[in-house]
């Protein structure tokens, strides 16, 4: 393997300053040299003046920058840590100064779409797997980097924060990917693993969000432990068939990015997610809700992307279709439970 | 609009044939083979570790696949020493054994002799023997016997043999980036891979590379061919190395490979059948075998090693499609097909151009009846599937100039990442599909076939492909309007593909429906002895053969025109 010789290749970059985003630069600055890119020049400032991005403290060293073109000349490898909603604009941002032998690790744990001109999430009912993206096929379609990985994993960015022990997993086609994730990250507290299956991890790591709300949602209406464990387990098995489904395999469904991040995010008050059906279930509209959010929940957007996607494939996924109704259809969190228990399918495990 | 077809041919791009790297290759011959064996040997030395036991271990299994081979599965070109030969490998392999003293380092020196004579004796096997007189000898042959016969057909009478009214270019038309692939060819080196449907396609494309004034490619012909001699001399005339696909030992692949990889490092334009055979179902291929896509993946990646960053060291891959009406050996290749769908396992090879006579016939019918073949030559793109522009620079799809060498970059320097590489072959594979798909130029012939297909599917929407098939011929019938109609709504669909780049069509598809539509029926399948598909006295379309008609009708399988049904 090469010698790290240069200065250039020790520097990593960091596309994002959201709560993942600067936990992820926090971790990578204990060893490496960081530079983060945020969109705003002001949060740009606070970042170089004050070592902080949006109130959250940064490692001293962490550099900032808003021109995309700096950031790819300095670092040849990017962490892209933006919420898909501004995804596919950062990467075409970023496209023309992007190259081959850039490596692109990212930790979004959404879908994009691939709609024709002028047609939206909206106005489309079916959706085909063609037209969904996930992030590393986001990067790919919009940029010339070919060596993409993902970040996926129960990782809660406030724990992450505090140093308190926890895992990822970094998937690529390339063990290369992996190798450079492993050795930038791990450390004491955090365990890196690999997976070469990168659409499965992606997926569980977006799918695992429906679930996320479900579970906010049970605890919100006071329902005990019970409940919880047949949801994860009922959830667990919609995300194979599901991941299945939009292919990816169902040995990362049940890994750390699957059902390990299902678990932390079905427990945890930190995960936006969860909060979402939390607040439902107390009686909040989700406008309301979205409104008083500072970061987005991802899981809102992959109902919808999911629900057009059940159309179009003909398949049937009770949770991820009740949730939906509940979101954008005024069903009573109540009714949809009642739906659940009465639906008829009760066979245990039938995937694996 | 009416396509102009390439009708004139081309100055050779290199005048003297000495300058013809394959002239060049065939001089430098010894050396080469050798070259070819030590990087062979010292690649089989890292893919084992430099472990005498492991090496041990694949000479062995080597050694006893080779003596099953020659014991099961002989053929006319096999050399008589080889028992001979394999004798005297396990001979050797059992004297090391034997000596119980010899230490670690001793054993591997042992070992790496007897690899040494293998990886020699295969590289000598694989190397081609292209030899100029026979190449220009071929040449004319092809050129002048086609026009002769061609112009015997088409005007009548006796002093028609010597009229030169029709050539052999209004039988196959060029058609596609032709100027680019010449241009290409003098600043690089060009790996062509054209889809694979009949074996008459090597003769074909080695035709075409020449009219497009372009020295001769080499390229890996299956060593089948070679048991028939009209063949193998054609093969050997057009500078083919031979590829024996009985052989599946490590020894002999990666001595394969390295052959591949390091004639398009001395400079020779390559040509791979990347289906790696001929595509028994009649679809274009969509699973390539990337073993020898990688080669040129590999050589790439040496030549940014060893510093050559410019345009003389780029290797260029030109897709290639080949469009037939009729396509001799459909009825075997289909039955084959049908009988190892849903398992890969070993099946004898048979095929109508078992003899000289039969090829020769065929020959005849071709050109005297007429069918008309088309040749696109798809644009050229770097190894990692981007397009090219005219000074042969890498584009990314926003027309931003990059360069490929950035691929093969890990902390600001070149390293071999054998992992990488193979997912590169991967994404290349899938590019060169793509292109296919774009590339592929419908005929009348498709477009009905395909039609009638699904029409007899979607009435028995009950049948699986199997039982489809099986169906009586004589109960099978359409009615003329209806099959009209529905292939109406397939060439609708098709223009829409067309217009988003996705597809090409042939000129004559440009007439009225009826017209396509008895173009296609006179030339689907036509020199078949049961036809695919007719217009029967009634008027309504009947097969004579669903096999068949299966078979043409994948053509335009992987496009979804079967979700119109």
């Amino acid at each position: 393997m090469a010698l790290k010789n240069s200065s250039k290749s020790s520097t990593i970059g960091v596309v994002g300053v959201g709560s993942f985003g600067t936990a992820i630069a926090n971790m990578l600055a204990e060893k490496s040299k960081v530079m983060v890119y945020a969109r705003k020049p002001e949060v740009v400032d606070e970042i170089n003046t004050q070592s902080s991005a949006h109130g959250k403290a940064l490692h001293a060293s962490i550099q900032g920058t808003f021109d995309p073109e700096t950031l790819c000349k300095e670092c040849n490898i990017l962490f892209f840590m933006v919420p898909s909603s501004g995804f596919q604009e950062v990467a075409r941002k970023f496209a023309p100064f992007l190259h081959p032998y850039h490596l692109v690790i990212h930790g979004t744990k959404g879908l994009c779409l691939n709609l024709p001109e002028g047609q939206t999430l909206d106005t489309v009912k079916k959706i085909k797997r063609s037209q969904i993206l996930t992030m590393s096929e986001v990067i790919q379609q919009e940029t010339v980097a070919v060596r993409v990985g993902c970040l996926a994993g129960p990782n809660l960015a406030r724990e992450l924060s505090k140093g308190q022990p926890a895992a990822t997993v970094i998937a690529s086609k390339y063990n290369e990917v992996i190798m450079e994730g492993q050795r930038l990250l791990r450390s004491d507290k955090f365990q890196v693993y690999g997976n070469s299956d990168i659409i499965g991890v992606e997926l569980s790591g977006v799918l695992k969000n429906i679930i996320a709300i479900a579970s906010g949602a049970l605890a919100g209406l006071g329902l005990g432990e019970n409940a919880r464990g047949l949801l994860i387990s009922r959830g667990m098995v919609e995300m194979a068939h599901l991941s299945n489904a939009l292919g990816g395999s169902l040995k990362s469904v049940i890994g750390l990015a699957g059902i390990g991040d299902l678990v932390a995010t079905c427990n945890s008050v930190d995960s936006r997610n969860f909060t979402v059906g939390y607040r439902l279930a107390k009686g909040e509209s989700l406008t309301e809700i979205q409104a008083s959010m500072e970061e987005v929940a991802e899981g809102v957007n992959t109902v919808k992307i999911i629900k057009g996607f059940l159309e179009a494939a003909d398949l049937r996924a009770p949770i991820t279709e009740n949730l939906y109704r509940v979101l954008f259809e005024d069903l009573e969190i109540e009714e949809a439970l009642q739906f659940l228990m009465k639906y008829p399918f009760n066979v245990d495990v039938d995937f694996v | 609009m009416e396509e102009k077809y390439i009708k004139h041919r081309y100055e050779p791009i290199l005048p003297s044939k000495d300058e013809w790297p394959v002239v060049k290759l065939a001089r430098e011959r010894k050396e080469f083979v050798s070259r070819v064996s030590a990087s062979a040997q010292d690649k089989i030395l890292t893919l084992t570790g430099k472990n005498p036991d492991i090496l041990k271990e694949e000479l062995e299994t080597t050694l006893y696949r080779e003596k099953l081979r020659i014991k099961q599965n002989p053929w006319v070109v096999d050399p008589d020493d080889e028992g001979d030969f394999w004798g005297k490998v396990k001979a050797a392999l059992l004297q090391i054994n034997s000596e119980t003293k010899l230490n670690r380092s001793k054993r591997l020196e042992a070992y790496k002799e007897i690899l040494e004579r293998i990886t020699n004796r295969y590289s000598e096997e694989i190397a081609s023997n292209f030899n100029h007189q026979h190449y220009k000898f071929t040449r004319s042959v092809v050129t002048y016997g086609f026009s002769r016969l061609l112009n015997a057909a088409r005007v009548k009478g006796f002093k028609s043999i010597f009229s030169n009214q029709y050539t052999l270019q209004d039988k196959i038309q060029i058609t596609g980036e032709t100027d680019q692939l010449r241009d290409l060819a003098t600043k690089g080196t060009i790996v062509m891979v054209p889809t694979h449907f009949s074996n008459l396609d090597s003769i074909l494309i080695g035709w075409i590379i020449s009219v497009l004034g372009l020295p001769p490619f080499i390229y890996g012909a299956g060593l089948n061919l070679f048991n028939i001699s009209i063949f193998a001399y054609f093969m050997n005339a057009l500078g083919a190395y031979k590829v024996d696909r009985r052989k599946k030992n490590l020894m002999y692949l990666e001595t394969l490979k390295t052959y591949s990889k390091e004639a398009i490092q001395f400079g020779c334009h390559s040509l791979f059948f990347p289906g790696g055979t001929r595509s028994r179902s009649g679809m274009i291929e969509s699973k390539l075998k990337l073993g020898l896509l990688s080669t040129a993946i590999e050589a790439q990646r040496t030549n940014y090693q060893n510093d050559i960053n410019d345009i003389s060291g780029k290797i260029f891959i030109v897709p290639v499609t080949i469009n037939y009406h009729f396509v001799l050996e459909a009825p075997s290749l289909i039955k084959d097909y049908l009988s190892i769908t849903g398992q890969e396992r070993y099946y004898k090879e048979n095929d109508e151009f078992s003899n000289s006579y039969k090829i020769s016939k065929f020959l005849v019918k071709f050109f005297t009846k007429g069918s008309d073949i088309s040749v696109s030559v798809g644009k050229a793109m770097d190894v990692l599937g981007n397009y090219v522009d005219e000074h042969g620079d890498s584009l990314d799809k926003y027309g931003r100039k990059i360069d490929p060498r950035d691929y093969f970059i890990s902390n600001n320097q070149i390293t071999v990442d054998q992992q990488r590489e193979e997912e590169y072959t991967n994404m290349l594979g899938k590019r060169i599909v793509e292109e296919f798909h774009k590339i592929n130029r419908v005929f009348s012939s498709h477009l009905v076939a395909f039609t009638a297909f699904e029409l007899i599917k979607q009435r028995n929407n009950k049948l699986d492909l199997f039982d489809l098939i099986r169906l009586p011929e004589e109960e099978i019938f359409l009615p003329y309007q209806e099959f009209k109609e529905a292939c109406e709504m397939v060439y609708e669909r098709i223009l829409a593909l067309k217009a988003e780049g996705k597809i090409n069509i042939a000129p004559h598809m440009k007439r009225s429906m009826d017209e396509i539509i008895s173009h296609g029926l006179d030339n689907v399948g036509m020199y078949h002895a049961k036809r695919p598909l007719i217009k029967n006295r009634q008027g309504d379309i009947v097969t004579e053969d669903m096999s068949l008609l299966y078979f043409y009708h994948n053509r335009l399988h992987g496009y979804g025109l079967e979700k119109l049904f």
